[in-house]
């Protein structure tokens, strides 16, 4: 059986004016979101402790809180983590307040109000380390991105690159637009998501290159347009196809993953989502206005004897 | 044109194999066992203490399933954890000194995978539970106490060499030293750089006053934080031991940092309490005077304590304590120039140096004990007799039976205390049962995902989309039995991982499946169809894959803990999915069509 059997090239880059539009609008709400709202930046980046605990019956919250603030405890954030049963607990890092005991303090006190409790998960990260795994994360996005630029650069040409980044930067601003949105937790988890999002949804730009290299060589008498209408509706069919599994997969961790893959899984989603329309619907029309050229792949070879007409060394 | 030759065949056949051999272990469980290990060089584990614990446990009636030395340990495993438990305290009990007992869970698979390496996958704190900490050597106060040393040491031999100053005191980690003339001030400057060639110095002049300012030198500074971070790990290592772990993990990382990973800890204020613990010793004189058998029943004099010898031997030692710890700057194995025994070298700094003349000329023919106090609670390292005045600060003890027990006193000596405060910056922590429900939960992600791929492949692609989900199930082995022969660390996001990657491995065959159509669809041959799908298909493939992989290489470089696994997983996946994917999916398609030469159909 067979979804996709396409006749007719689909005019993609006819509709250029209108995906670009669409792109720019939610890169732009993702920015809004960015700015306005900012990340919900977990633990992990901003130090603090998170406690996890676990009661044989659902918890009474307000009990749980007023423990915590006759143990001196104040701004504590305590809510359920799953199901009724299991509580999350924060606590920020202010200045002297929270340090690598907090966590016995708080566990203490919980279990004098009710010996029921038990600790299913502790993470204490102080201010430096949050810090480093902070700037770590910057660097590890930076890195992938420019590694990737690099990378393609060279098996194709700048603009190629170039396009196939922005297009992916542009799927990174809005995943991070999405988490900022409805604050969701961002962890040092997601961010590890989120790159290796990058690093895949490349694949779908290179996917459609190679098509658009390929037709360079063989459709002489087509323009441009025409060459990356051909790539993506020749390509489609894989392109959803694989996506389809990829996102199959993520999507069962997101079900049956439990709440400590949940925020990953999320960020992979939306990643996978926004990495076919982008590498295709984003990629391709910036490869236009960058202004691609037959002649930056065929220069070399066209002009020597020996090669057919097309400019195709078959 | 689609036939491999019989090698390819064979090489994968074997690759298959050995990957099902080494996957076969993650499938056997584990069984709880009671590990008893050494932690003092002068013990061994050898045949001698197997028998000692299959005695103990045989006189205590608890049955066990194998009892076995394996490396530094002695491993005994039990059918349920209630004997386990029943077993840790009555050796708790007879391995109390010198070894610890540590609970642990051990890999139920047969004799002959261990004997050829094949483990099970190694987990992560996330998924087996326990503790891991990040603690920061606090290295300014190192430097501090390092100086303020210095500082001590200078006033006194200063005063002793008649090189009057006005004033010394010290700031962080500069001495300033007055002095009223200048002549004073050159002489005492010779006498400092011969006899403290750790401290740069540099002259200040006020009317008046001629300052003298002194600093550590660069290299002296990175040699103490070596040595800080060194005896920190040292120290930690052995307490560690006490608390009972079975596979405990210290390791510096950086400059300045030490790694803890204690595998199933629960009582984290406890661990947390025995890190932080500050160990001393202490050097006493023995009471000779006093009856010991008296003492042993129960009438100790009011001026001694009673202690036992590593040997067993009762001791009296008097209350009163000549030398404390603080003082040993360092303390190192050798031997005895004149008999060739064992020895430890200590050295002493000059106050301590001088104290312990003092004691020693006042006390030849007697003997010290040094002992090592924690929470109140000594232990006799050693009691030599005192056989003339030992000046200088350079101490040698001898009297022990071994140059590996020589070390072993050396490094108590040195690993008694923390050299340097540390914090602990970062704690992850990991109950048991969320470990458990990690596994389970990660397994499941996998399992219907595949289940959801396998089934869309097929009815997709059909005989195709059977060789397909056929080459992603071996995709899947290949990896499981990568990382249990790395035994790298699986973690939760490493399971995702291993979900992701089987997600992105089954593009590679998309692609070559969506190729083959075409070419059909172009009209070509069968025959030549699979041929160029194939063919055509691995540039891509490769291209794709390596985008990924970029990804994987700087999370695997810039991440930590959980994230590193994932990184590891997300590197290994990609490997093995181009092999797999290519090259096994290939070898199913020639099996089947390759040798058909007049082939007018494929199911695809």
């Amino acid at each position: 059986m067979e979804f996709f059997r396409i006749k007719h090239d689909i005019p993609f880059m006819r509709y250029g004016k209108i995906t670009t539009t669409i792109s720019l609008l939610t890169f732009l709400f993702a920015i809004w979101a960015l700015a306005y709202k900012g990340l919900n930046l977990g633990v992990d980046f901003t130090g603090g402790t998170v406690i996890e605990v676990a009661y044989r019956q659902p918890a009474q919250i307000d009990q749980i809180r007023d423990t915590l603030a006759k143990a001196g405890l104040t701004q504590v954030t305590v809510q359920t983590f799953g199901t009724a049963q299991d509580i999350l607990i924060r606590l920020p890092l202010h200045a002297g307040s929270t340090n690598a005991r907090t966590s016995d303090t708080v566990m203490a006190a919980l279990k004098a109000q009710n010996p029921d409790v038990s600790l299913k998960r502790v993470d204490f990260v102080g201010p430096q380390v949050g810090k480093e795994l902070y700037d770590n994360g910057a660097l590890a996005l930076l890195v992938v991105a420019g590694g990737i630029l690099l990378y393609l650069a060279l098996r194709f040409e700048w603009r190629f690159a170039v396009s196939a980044i922005i297009a992916n930067i542009h799927d990174v601003v809005i995943i991070l637009g999405c988490f900022a949105f409805f604050q969701w937790e961002f962890s040092l988890t997601v961010l590890a998501g989120i790159l290796a999002v990058l690093g895949y949804s490349v694949n779908e730009s290179v996917v459609v290159f190679d098509r658009i290299r390929e037709n360079l060589r063989k459709m002489r008498k087509a323009g441009i347009p025409e060459i990356i209408d051909n790539a993506i509706t020749t390509t489609m069919s894989r392109t959803v196809i694989t996506h389809g599994m990829t996102q199959t997969m993520v999507l069962s961790m997101l079900f049956f993953g439990g709440e400590a893959l949940h925020n990953f899984a999320l960020a992979l989603t939306i990643g996978i989502m926004f990495g076919i329309y982008s590498s295709v619907l984003v990629a391709s029309p910036l490869l236009l206005m960058l202004g691609v050229k037959r002649e930056h792949f065929i220069k070399n070879t066209a002009p020597r004897s020996g090669v057919t007409a097309d400019g195709a060394q078959v | 044109m689609n036939r491999f030759p019989l090698w390819k065949y064979l090489l994968i056949a074997i690759v298959l194999l050995v990957s099902i051999i080494y996957t076969l272990p993650n499938f056997y469980g584990e069984v709880p066992a009671v590990q008893i290990s050494p932690t003092r060089a002068a013990y061994k584990a050898d045949n001698l203490l197997l028998k000692e614990v299959e005695d103990e446990l045989n006189a205590a009636h608890i049955t066990y399933s194998s009892a076995a030395l394996t490396g530094d340990s002695i491993k005994v495993r039990f059918a349920d954890t209630d004997l386990q438990l029943k077993a840790e305290s009555v050796l708790q009990t007879r391995f109390r000194d010198g070894y610890s007992v540590a609970l642990n869970l051990l890999s139920a698979s047969p004799a002959w995978l261990t004997a050829i390496g094949a483990k099970p996958m190694y987990l992560g704190l996330d998924l087996r539970g326990g503790v891991h900490f990040l603690l920061q050597v606090d290295m300014q106060a190192a430097l501090d106490k390092a100086v303020e040393r210095n500082t001590g040491d200078l006033r006194s031999q200063l005063r002793e060499q008649n090189l009057h100053y006005s004033g010394i005191n010290r700031d962080h980690q500069t001495i300033t030293i007055h002095f009223s003339d200048p002549a004073t001030r050159a002489q005492a400057s010779q006498y400092m750089s011969k006899n403290f060639s750790d401290l740069l110095l540099s002259e200040q002049d006020a009317p008046g006053d001629y300052i003298l300012q002194a600093n550590l030198k660069l290299a002296t500074q990175k040699h103490l934080e070596e040595s800080a971070i060194q005896q920190n790990i040292t120290t930690l290592r052995n307490r560690v031991n006490e608390l009972g772990v079975a596979e405990p993990i210290i390791q510096q990382q950086g400059p300045d940092r030490v790694v803890v990973e204690l595998p199933g800890v629960q009582d984290t204020a406890k661990a947390k309490e025995i890190l932080g613990r500050t160990a001393t010793l202490e050097v006493r004189l023995v009471d000779e005077n006093h009856d010991i058998a008296a003492a042993l029943q129960g009438q100790v004099p009011y001026d001694d304590e009673l202690y036992t010898e590593r040997n067993g031997r009762p001791l009296l030692v008097k209350k009163s304590v000549a030398l404390t710890g603080d003082y040993i700057t360092d303390a190192s194995p050798g031997f005895d120039q004149q008999t060739g025994q064992a020895a430890v070298h200590i050295n002493l700094d000059a106050r301590g140096a001088r104290i312990f003349s003092d004691v020693t000329r006042d006390n030849v023919g007697k003997r010290m004990a040094i002992l090592l106090i924690e929470k109140g609670k000594g232990e006799v390292i050693t009691a030599p007799v005192i056989r003339e005045e030992i000046d200088g600060g350079r101490v040698q003890i001898t009297g022990m039976e071994s140059a590996q027990e020589a070390s072993d006193v050396a490094l108590l000596l040195r690993a008694g205390a923390l050299a340097a405060p540390m914090d602990i910056i970062e704690e992850r922590t990991v109950g048991p049962s969320l470990g458990v429900d990690n596994i389970e939960k990660g397994f499941h992600s996998n399992l219907w995902g595949f289940v959801a791929v396998a089934v869309f492949m097929i009815f997709y692609y059909r005989v195709f989309g059977i060789f397909s989900t056929v080459a992603l199930s071996v995709n899947g082995l290949f990896l499981v039995a990568l990382l249990s022969m790395m035994q790298a660390t699986l973690t939760l996001p490493g399971l995702a991982g291993i979900a992701l990657t089987l997600g992105m491995a089954i593009d590679a065959n998309v692609l070559i499946n969506e190729r083959i159509r075409e070419e059909l669809r172009n009209g070509n041959s069968p025959q030549a169809a699979i041929h160029a799908g194939y063919d055509r298909a691995w540039g891509t493939i490769l291209d794709s894959n390596i985008t990924t992989f970029i990804a994987g290489i700087a999370l695997f470089w810039l991440g930590s803990g959980p994230v590193r696994g994932f990184a590891v997983v997300l590197c290994l996946g990609i490997l093995t999915s181009m092999f797999s994917s290519v090259t096994v999916s290939r070898a199913l398609v020639n099996l089947t069509y390759g040798r058909r030469v007049r082939l007018a159909h494929v199911s695809i």
